[in-house]
């Protein structure tokens, strides 16, 4: 729906931006209006936008326009490098220990984001890589929380550690790896609880789970959907916690997914899969260069582009 | 009432030093009213989610107003733009007539968004006033769905009506609105599954639903709900609109205000598709569900 008429408009743009050459201020200028609307509709952080078009504007102007392309298309085609690099330029997977050794995953992030889904999905990836998962239920709060993840686990066939709801989650993780070393898992992932980034207590908790047993990698489950507060909610979740990387799930609603662009930037963690639907099969890689032309909204336009 | 609005200030204050601008600290450090001004406007209610359409519409307005009233001062500013967003969110005199009224009350909405959570929380408080309530629990699909809404039944103190894991939603809805009949049940609030507004055969599921409530039940009074996270962004607008042609909206709940974001998506869906908010959920708590006041919610979208 927005989609086309964002084309549309950029076409026009570029209709009236005639320089031959390089690009000059007033080109970058235009063009670059029309993707700080299309980046704020998207969700992109307002702030994060501001940046961005700023590095943009710095690089483009007064570069060269390649054959085959009008200004307004070259100054696109730097935005899309730009934001392809900043969101990682390749894909990235989750890394484990060497060896026997167990890796062991803290899954975290805001209440409803799609902790205990994700981890159920990853569990069916890693078991499809010959690993071993253990799930462990650390959510002692949610109403059916450990159901949740036991109903989840079974459907994966994989097994999950819990001890009900009145122990520390931080005990539970500790007991779930002791299990995993007598039952040979090499992976245990930590299913927490949703929580807020204001919320001391509940951070606390998530810093006492990596005090009590070495957490290797760190994930931060995003909604794709979330808007400007993105940033702020990783922001805190990697300062008081620490993250290694991020899953952003619900991306097969139709969101643009700024919030993909906004959590990268403050946080510099690679996004490693994406969420792509309720069941436990739909979990996919994460592309950069997809994220990108789907954040810009400019299909069209990007493949206009790769053809030149 | 205080309990909400320190609740939700409570969390507003620990970004508001450092990230979002104060806008007393705009109206204040500007002497006139320039574009400088009126640019640090338009970041503040678009760092609320309020969106770029909205805010463009809001700023025009507001520009209108200075000139026809010939305001000079910023400050006198600050005002007007805090009223007319007021007045845009209030919600109507009707808005609650459903609690004194046999209804059925249908909640929906995409995953996660605390759909669940509100039906338990809305039972606790109708159970509070003495009224017979009852829940049907249509999301027979996610993974312990019913587990976790019989826990808030349990809590709020009211029956349930649910199905196996895998059985047909709309047979549970049609269990429970004659059970409802039967037993003389004054409000029966249906929670549903998640769904994500593009998935057509999922609405269709929902269009269903709607359409055995009204045909068994034509006389109850209807209260349609969407659900929205206060966090999301600008895809609450195509899921107010999409969840809007299943049936007809007639509010909005939107939950986890207790964090820091100000759910600002609320006013560009109150402009442009016309539903008030009418509950807030501000936590994880049976009590934690308020009823939608504009002047707190401008207050704390404004920091005042
Ligand atoms: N459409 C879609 N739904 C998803 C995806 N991931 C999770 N969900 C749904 O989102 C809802 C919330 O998922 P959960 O896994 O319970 O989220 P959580 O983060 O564990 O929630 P809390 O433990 O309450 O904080 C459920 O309805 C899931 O089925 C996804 O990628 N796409
Ligand atoms: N902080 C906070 N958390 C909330 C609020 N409302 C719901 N939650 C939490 O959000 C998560 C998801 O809530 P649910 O009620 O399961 O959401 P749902 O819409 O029923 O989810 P699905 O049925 O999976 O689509 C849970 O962890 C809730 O405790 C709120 O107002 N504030
Ligand atoms: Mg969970
Ligand atoms: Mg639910």
């Amino acid at each position: 729906m927005a989609f086309e008429s964002l084309t549309d408009k950029l076409q026009n743009v570029f209709k009236n931006l005639r320089s031959k050459g390089r690009l000059t201020e007033d080109d970058v200028k235009a063009a670059l209006k029309e993707v700080k609307l299309a980046l704020l509709e998207a969700d992109v952080n307002f702030k994060v936008v501001k940046q961005f078009i700023k590095a943009v504007e710095e690089r483009a102007i007064g570069a060269d326009v390649m054959n085959g392309l009008n200004p307004g298309q070259m100054v696109i085609k730097i935005v899309n490098e730009e934001m392809v690099a900043l969101m990682g330029s390749e894909t990235t997977e989750i890394a484990f220990q060497p060896g026997k050794a167990i890796t062991v995953i803290m899954m975290c992030g805001l209440q409803g984001a799609g902790k205990t889904t994700t981890t159920a999905k990853i569990a069916g990836k890693l078991k499809l890589k010959g690993k071993t998962p253990l799930l462990a239920a650390c959510d002692v709060y949610r109403p059916a929380a450990i159901k949740q993840l036991q109903i989840n686990g079974e459907k994966q066939k994989v097994e999950v550690f819990s001890m009900g709801e009145n122990q520390k989650p931080a005990n539970i993780a500790k007991a779930a790896i002791e299990h995993a070393k007598k039952n040979g898992n090499n992976v245990v992932i930590l299913d927490t609880a949703g929580r807020l980034h204001v919320d001391e207590e509940m951070m606390e908790e998530l810093q006492e789970i990596k005090k009590a047993v070495e957490v290797h990698q760190t994930l931060l489950v995003v909604d794709a959907m979330t808007g400007q507060d993105a940033v702020t909610v990783a922001k805190a979740f990697n300062d008081q916690i620490g993250i290694d990387g991020v899953i952003l799930s619900k991306m097969d609603g139709d969101t643009r997914g700024g919030a993909a662009l906004s959590v990268k930037a403050v946080t510099g963690k690679p996004i490693l899969y994406v969420g792509m639907g309720e069941k436990l099969s739909d979990l996919e890689q994460f592309y950069p260069d997809r994220m990108a032309s789907r954040i810009l909204g400019m299909g069209d336009v990007l493949s206009l582009i790769e053809k030149a | 009432m205080a309990g909400f609005f320190s609740r939700l200030k409570e969390g507003l204050t620990k970004t508001r030093n450092n990230i979002v601008s104060s806008i007393d600290a705009v109206f204040g450090g500007f002497s006139t009213i320039d574009e400088d001004f009126y640019e640090e406007l338009e970041e503040i209610l678009i760092m609320g989610d309020i969106g770029v359409n909205a805010t463009e519409k809001i700023l025009e307005r507001l520009r209108e107003q200075v000139k026809e009233k010939h305001i000079k001062e910023p400050a006198a500013c600050k005002e007007l733009l805090i009223e007319s967003i007021r007045e845009q969110m209030q919600v109507g005199e009707t808005a609650y007539d459903f609690e004194n009224e046999q209804s059925v009350v249908l909640v929906i909405g995409v995953n996660g968004v605390g759909k669940t959570t509100s039906v338990g929380k809305l039972a606790g408080i109708l159970k509070d006033q003495g009224k017979n309530v009852l829940i049907a629990a249509a999301d027979t699909y996610r993974a312990a769905a019913g587990e976790q809404l019989l826990t808030w039944a349990n809590r709020a103190g009211v029956p349930m009506i649910g199905g196996k894991e895998g059985a047909d939603p709309a047979s549970v809805v049609y269990d429970a609105v004659n059970a409802a009949k039967a037993r003389g049940v004054d409000v029966l609030l249906c929670d549903t599954a998640g769904r994500l507004h593009n998935k057509k055969n999922l609405m269709e599921e929902l269009k269903k639903i709607n359409r055995i409530i009204e045909r068994e039940f034509p006389d109850a009074h209807r209260e349609n709900l969407v659900v929205l996270d206060g966090t999301t962004g600008q895809n609450a607008l195509n899921q107010a609109r999409e969840f809007g042609q299943v049936a007809d909206l007639t509010g909005i709940i939107l939950t986890k205000m207790d964090g820091t974001a100000k759910g600002g998506i609320a006013v560009a869906i109150q402009s442009e598709l016309n539903i008030p908010v009418k509950y807030i959920g501000v936590g994880e708590h049976i009590e934690d569900l308020q009823k939608f006041d504009p002047e707190q919610f401008v207050n704390a979208l404004f920091d005042v």
